[in-house]
């Protein structure tokens, strides 16, 4: 709870401005449910490279999975390279890892494959170096697509494993 | 009377019965039901405005007789004959019934009702009538509340009149919790509600600040199994109906869980638990007490239910490769793979009279509600949308609950009921978006 509620303050700590993207804070109540990937309107911070806009818009805060599968791609498992350097450089840091699921499946099952997805990034950060209790992860199943339409191009984005940077290393 | 006992049971075994029997009609036996290409004949029954006993009544004599003929309509099994058709009125409880009049408009049952308030207090009472025996089925009953309860009390003439018609249990008088969905897909707000089981009476159980999943009744209905999001992570609580207090499950550290159920005598949960990407089945008493781990296989292993005896456990796994559904001992041990159709078969629920399991199945794009046996022989499809998912039995085994979301970016997402034989598919109302239905037993 506390990880979340930090990310959800970063995000608006940092100010958003003119957001486009739609996963923003996606419906997101005080629960937390739409923690999401919050920073990429932080526009005026991502060119630092030490912050977490930074991490989501030029190291890419997701990793996509084909169907019904939880396997890291070449181009995920390249993302995740980029994410634990830079967990590495900013041990300030910690990550909470959302794993989603389109919207081809029943709810349980989507819950326990996007708790699959999450792992799998999760793994892979930690035998890149990442100690594991900067790391946690959470499903949102088929609850947060951040794309409508039902159709392969929109769930091939919602199959997705997204770290969200949040305050406080192994808190 | 024994006339009409006999047709309606001839129907309820042709229902469940595969194949579908064919009764062949003879017109020297009006009472006799067709069933003809799978079409069946409704019983076409009366129900005549209820009579008001004292001027208080007035309001409610009407409207309680509109539910009791909504409440038979809604089967599927019986046809309401219009006033407009009626030769007799009724105007005095204790009058003789003018069977002839009933006959002459071919209403097979007669329902009459009389309606008595005094202050808040209402007492209805009723007759069922087989119009072609020239008989009374059953001593009449009278049933008494708050006025505020008076769709119950109607509720309640129709569950006997629908029991003492097909000598089966019945399911008016019950009650929904279910997910109330608001805003765009990308932006949507879930709460609990609860309803009764036609839509009526919608009440809201949480705001809608925290995702919730899945409301699961206890087997009295007192009390409400869910999964919110309110810490950040998918845990699962227990909400009290009367009260709408909510207080937490015990859990581990780390650890996330979904998909809760209660065992038949209500003081165990059984439900998934997501630990380093593995889901597993666990159970654990309500009140406390450390959770004893049911599955331990590397696949995922869900959506358990118990079955209504409580010596086992209906589940699905992906264990085999993709979702299936087994059996195992309620407290763990070896699972019998029952499920060898095509496609997926999830979200299975054992049936109150205990004979089928209910479940969603996805195959070639399509997802459908459907039961089987237990040993997964006799699988009948009872739906077919792009997203039927989540079915719940009514209290008499009798009707399915499910889900049914549309296509696309304005996916609109409702509650649908269908009948066990996949006849009577109809919508059931909700205000707005639903999903996730869970139907409580018959209330007492």
């Amino acid at each position: 709870m506390t990880h979340l509620y930090k990310a959800i303050f970063i995000v608006a700590a940092l100010g958003l401005g003119a957001c486009t993207n739609p996963d923003q804070l996606a419906g997101g109540g005080a629960g937390g449910a739409g923690a999401g990937t919050g920073l990429d309107g932080t526009t005026g911070l991502a060119s630092d490279p030490r912050s977490p806009a930074y991490f989501s818009q030029t190291i890419g805060d997701r990793v996509l999975f084909a169907v019904d599968t939880s396997t890291l791609t070449p181009e995920g498992r390249a993302t995740l390279t980029g994410q634990a350097g830079w967990l590495q450089a900013n041990p300030e840091y910690a990550a909470i890892i959302e794993g989603h699921a389109d919207e081809q499946g029943t709810r349980e099952y989507n819950l326990a494959l996007g708790a699959r997805r999450a792992n799998a990034v999760s793994e892979f950060l930690v035998s890149q170096g990442i100690a594991g209790n900067r790391l946690r992860t959470l499903t949102y199943g088929k609850e947060r697509p951040i794309e409508v339409c039902s159709a392969e191009a929109c769930y091939a984005k919602n199959r997705r494993a997204v770290t969200v940077i949040s305050a406080g290393a192994g808190a | 009377m024994k006339h009409l006992v006999t047709s309606i049971l001839t129907l309820f075994l042709a229902l469940v019965a595969l194949p579908i029997v064919v009764v062949t009609n003879a017109q020297a036996e009006p009472l006799r039901i067709i069933i003809d290409d799978g079409v069946i004949e409704p019983l076409p029954f009366a129900v005549p405005d209820f009579v008001a006993e004292n001027a208080e009544a007035s309001e409610y004599a009407a409207k309680i007789a509109r539910v009791v003929a909504a409440d038979l309509s809604g089967t599927g099994l019986f046809r309401e004959i219009s006033k407009d058709a009626f030769i007799s009125t009724v105007t005095s409880f204790d009058s003789p019934v003018q069977y002839a009049d009933w006959k002459a408009i071919n209403a097979q049952a007669l329902i009459v009702g009389a309606v008595n308030v005094s202050g808040n207090k209402v007492t209805v009472k009723f007759r069922l009538f087989d119009v072609f025996s020239g008989a009374p089925l059953g001593e009449g009953l009278q049933f008494g509340g708050t006025t505020t309860s008076w769709r119950r009390m109607a509720h309640k003439v129709a569950d006997a009149a629908y029991s003492r018609i097909t000598g089966e249990g019945a399911y008016f008088d019950s009650r929904v919790v279910f997910v109330s969905e608001t805003g765009p897909k990308n932006d949507r707000k879930k709460r609990l509600a609860i309803m009764d089981y036609d839509g009526a009476g919608v009440q809201y159980l949480t705001d809608s600040q925290s995702l919730v999943l899945a409301p699961r009744f206890s087997p009295t209905g007192d009390r409400v199994l869910y999964t919110s999001y309110e810490t950040g992570f998918p845990k699962i609580y227990v909400l009290d109906v009367a009260s709408v207090g909510r207080q937490a499950l015990a859990d581990q550290p780390g650890t996330m869980t979904f998909a809760p159920r209660f065992s038949p005598n209500g003081q165990t949960v059984v439900y998934s638990l997501s630990s380093g990407g593995n889901t597993d089945i666990y159970r654990m008493e309500i009140g406390g007490g450390a959770p004893v781990r049911l599955t331990s296989e590397p696949s995922i292993e869900t959506a358990p239910s118990f079955s209504p005896d409580g010596k086992q456990i209906v589940f699905e796994s992906d264990r085999s490769g993709n979702q299936q559904l087994y059996i195992m001992p309620a407290n763990g041990g070896a699972a019998q793979r029952i499920s060898f159709g095509s496609g997926r078969y999830g979200t299975p629920v054992w049936s109150p009279r205990g004979d089928l399991v209910a479940f969603t199945k996805q195959n070639k794009g399509r997802f459908h509600i459907g039961v089987m046996r237990l040993d997964g022989s006799e699988e009948r499809l009872l739906t077919a949308s792009f997203l039927d998912e989540g079915p719940s039995w009514s209290p008499n085994g009798r009707v399915i609950m499910f889900m049914r979301e549309s296509a696309g970016a304005g996916g609109a997402v409702s509650l649908y009921s269908v009948d066990i034989s996949g006849r009577n598919l109809r919508p059931v109302p909700a205000e707005g978006g639903a999903s996730d239905p869970s139907w409580s037993p018959l209330l007492k």
